[in-house]
Order: C-alpha cells, then structure tokens, then sequence
C-alpha cells in the first residue's frame, strides 16, 4: 500500500491552521508524535504560549485489558487552561478513543474556552463521536493494520504500516 | 519454574511488591519513571486521575501506623480508588480470628488489593501466596525483614537531587539491626548500580554477616562518613530493642547523632534523608534535620507519587 508523504501532509496540515488562525492557540501535543507535530506547528505559528505535552495513558480506557503503559512520560501543561482556546494535535485520528483520554485530562488543568483538533493523518474507524478540525491528509487504513509516524535524525517525518498482531 | 520471584506473574510483570529484594532493575526503574509522571499529577489543581476507578484497596494495618498508612491512603485516593482502612491490631485479631480468616474475609468482599504491615516478617508474602490470583498485595512493612515502598521512595528522591546512581557513595547509618528500611534500601541501592553502599553503626546494631549483602561496614561516623554523597538515617527503633542494646539516647547521639559538624566530614553537596518519624537529638539534631542538605520532606510528597506508581503499575497487571 503506497503512503502519503509525512512531509507534505504536514505542510497542508500548517497551512490549513494558519490560514484559520482567528484566535490564540495554545498548542498541546500528544505523546509521541503528536509531540512532534505541536514542536513544529508551535515554530511556525511563531504562538507566545508555551508548548503544552500530554501522556494520557492515565486517563485510557483499555487500563483494565491492558495495564499501564511501560512507559509514561510527564504530562507538561506550563499556561493556564482555564480560558485557553487549546489546539490539541495528534499524528494519526483512529477510534477516538486517545482524544477522549487528553479532552478528560485536559478539564483537570482547568476549564478551557474551546478545545479544537489538529491531526495528521485520518484513518477513519471512529468509536466516539469525535472529529478534528483541521487533517492533514484522509486515509483508509485497514482494522488490522496499525498506522505509525516515524522521525528520523534529520527530523523528517514519515508514515509506516504495521501487522497489528505484530505489535502487542 | 520453582525458585521463581513470588512477586513476577509468567510474563515477568510484577504482580505484588513484597520486597526489593531479586527484583530487576528494569522494574525498579519503571516505577521510578511511572513515580516521576505522578508528581505531575500531584502538583495539579485536580489531584485525582481516574485510573483506579472502581478498584478496592484494603489498608490491612496489624501494627500501628498513621504515616505509612495515610501515604498509601492518599496515593489510592488520588487515583480514584475507595480505600477502605483496618486497623486489625485491635479488632479481628484480638478476637482469635487468623490471619488468613481475615484475608478471606476480605476477599469475600472484593477487594482487588491489600496494603499489609505486620510486626511479623514474612506476613505479606504468606499473605500474597495465599489470595486469588487477581489480587494484589503490597508490603508496607513486615517485621524487620522488608518495607519495598520506603526503599523506592528513597531511591526516587536520591534520583532527584543526584540523577545517577552509578557514581555514588552512600552510606546508611544507625540501626541497621531492626531497621526493614535498610535491608529494602542496600538492595534496591546494589541493583541500580551504586558502586559503594556503606553501613554506619555501632556492632550491636548491625546484623551478623551484613557484608554479605554487599555493603561496607563502619563503626565511626568520621572514617565512615568520608566522601559521602548521601546519608541515609535511620531511626532508632525504641519500641524494636530487647535488651541493653544501648546504654543510652545520649550516649548515641553522641557517637552516631548525625550533628552539623559530622555532616560536614561528607561531601559538601551531601543529602540528608530521613524515613521518618525522626527522634530528633537521639538519631539526627535539629540543626540537620531543618537545614539546607536536608531532603526529608521532600521524600515525604515523593512517597506519594510512588505509591500511585506501585498501585497502577500492580492493578494493570494480571497473573
């Protein structure tokens, strides 16, 4: 299956933002590659907040099958929330599910003003009645394959596909 | 299969935190990681995650404790779990009911995790062997054998203010012969690396054949506190002496109190520790225990943070 360049859904993604930026986004990242994606949006929006991060494994809800994640990093939200107009970014828009978990944790920094989305790649299959914003580019991803966003050394970005039975 | 740790399921996940000691560095750390994404949470407005929604946690007390016990209370609170406190020492048991009566008991009752101190070492890990295999069980101090979650709390805060530890001497000072802490401490210290764990202690407060554990023994502050990087204190167990150990508080203070003139045969840049409650003037004066080098309290709100990581770190996994 041929994908998308990472880099041009990127560019579109950035133009689409900027082109709407009627308000003051306070950017947040959603850990791992949406991380990435927020650093850069955050450079090119050139935005006076600081850069928000969260790891929302403590908010999933696949706790029960699955446990926690080896790995949690430190959810870092450095403005105020309560008011903000929060710009969430992800790599990949799948269930839903992950965006649930960070609008859950994002209430208990405070109460923001508005909460929009911002993702690179939409892969269809929603579970919950959730929508982004602005995509970089839509795709149709087949339920058992897992879609990945990669960065290099040099920083370029990338798509990659996974066998699902693969990876857990 | 036979010898394996009784606190690692099949998949060499834990399933109870028992003691530090024979657990993997990879486990240590991940609590320590799993530790420091919780003093995120603890320095929110809303302090609570929803993580453990809906688990029972069972604080079975056999001995006495109001700090130990509102650490592990708060921790299982602030991840949304109902906690429910037993302070059996004068209930169940000064009726005869066993030990396990009770633990069955509160099985019965659905409980998804016990946190257990017992005066009687081995409690928690008879305890874990005897439950379901989807409850979890925590040691928050048996006898003088093992209290993990102390010892990790300690290990996070060192991490903290030192960042590695494969370039440090620490040393653990006072009575080391009763002290759970210790025993829990010197193991979790040698698995991460440190490369010089020393014991400072008068001979009557030092087990018999404790360099077996890997460590160096000291009988004098002033050689032993030499290039230090940490002091770990620990408490003169009153309450755990039979005997003449001693001949008397002041007598220890003078030799072993941890005064600021004996703090300063350390490492200038030495922290203090403390596991609490501290006999101040018997193991540590004022001036220390209140002063710059001083992380006590700081090991206090850790405490919390690590205990949330245990907690969810246990309730993930499934035997």
């Amino acid at each position: 299956m041929q994908l998308p360049d990472a880099e041009l859904a990127f560019k579109n993604l950035a133009q689409q933002i900027l082109a709407a930026d009627n308000k003051l986004f306070a950017l947040v990242g959603i850990h791992t590659g949406g991380v990435w994606l927020a650093e850069r949006l955050h450079q090119e929006m050139a935005s006076a907040l600081p850069l928000g991060t969260l790891d929302v494994s403590f908010y999933r809800d696949d706790f029960d099958k699955i446990g926690l994640h080896a790995q949690v990093k430190r959810s870092k939200i450095p403005f105020e929330v309560e008011g903000a107009h929060v710009l969430l970014v992800d790599d990949v828009l799948h269930t839903g599910r992950t965006i649930r978990a960070a609008i859950n944790e994002l209430f208990d920094y405070g109460r923001p003003a508005s909460i929009s989305l911002a993702t690179l790649v939409d892969r269809g299959g929603r579970e919950l009645p959730i929508a982004a914003q602005y995509t970089g580019v839509e795709l149709a991803i087949p339920a058992d394959k897992m879609l990945v966003l990669q960065r290099e050394k040099s920083g370029r970005l990338s798509l990659v596909l996974h066998d699902k039975s693969l990876v857990e | 299969m036979i010898n394996r740790n009784p606190q690692l399921n099949d998949n060499g996940a834990l399933q109870h935190l028992l003691t530090t000691e024979g657990l993997p560095a990879a486990i240590l750390l991940q609590i320590l990681d799993t530790a420091e994404s919780f003093v995120g949470v603890t320095e929110r407005d809303v302090k609570k995650i929803p993580l453990l929604r809906g688990k029972s946690i069972f604080n079975l007390f056999f001995e006495p404790s109001t700090r130990t016990r509102t650490t592990f209370e708060i921790a299982a609170k602030r991840l949304s779990a109902d906690v429910i406190n037993l302070n059996i020492a004068v209930s169940a048991q000064s009726k005869g009911e066993t030990l396990l009566d009770t633990v069955n008991n509160l099985s019965a009752m659905n409980a998804d995790m016990f946190v257990v101190r017992h005066s009687q070492s081995g409690a928690a890990h008879l305890i874990a062997k005897h439950v379901q295999p989807d409850i979890h069980v925590i040691n928050a101090g048996d006898g003088s054998h093992a209290h993990p979650t102390q010892a990790l709390l300690d290990m996070f805060t060192i991490r903290r203010f030192k960042h590695d530890f494969r370039n440090l001497r620490v040393a653990i000072i006072g009575d080391i012969l009763h002290s759970r802490v210790a025993r829990s401490q010197i193991h979790a210290l040698t698995t991460l690396g440190v490369p010089e764990v020393r014991v400072i202690a008068p001979k009557t407060l030092l087990p018999k054949m404790v360099e077996r554990l890997g460590v160096h023994v000291f009988h004098d502050m002033t050689k032993g506190l030499k290039g230090i990087d940490v002091l770990m204190m620990l408490r003169l167990q009153n309450e755990r002496m039979k005997g003449a150990n001693l001949p008397s508080a002041e007598e220890y203070f003078k030799y072993y109190g941890l005064t600021p003139e004996k703090l300063a045969l350390a490492r200038s840049d030495a922290i203090v520790m403390h596991p609490g409650p501290m006999n101040r003037g018997v193991e540590i004066d004022s001036a220390v225990a209140d002063g710059k080098q001083s992380v006590i309290l700081p090991q206090v709100t850790f405490g919390i943070a690590v205990r949330m990581a245990v907690m969810s770190i246990l309730a993930g996994n499934q035997a």
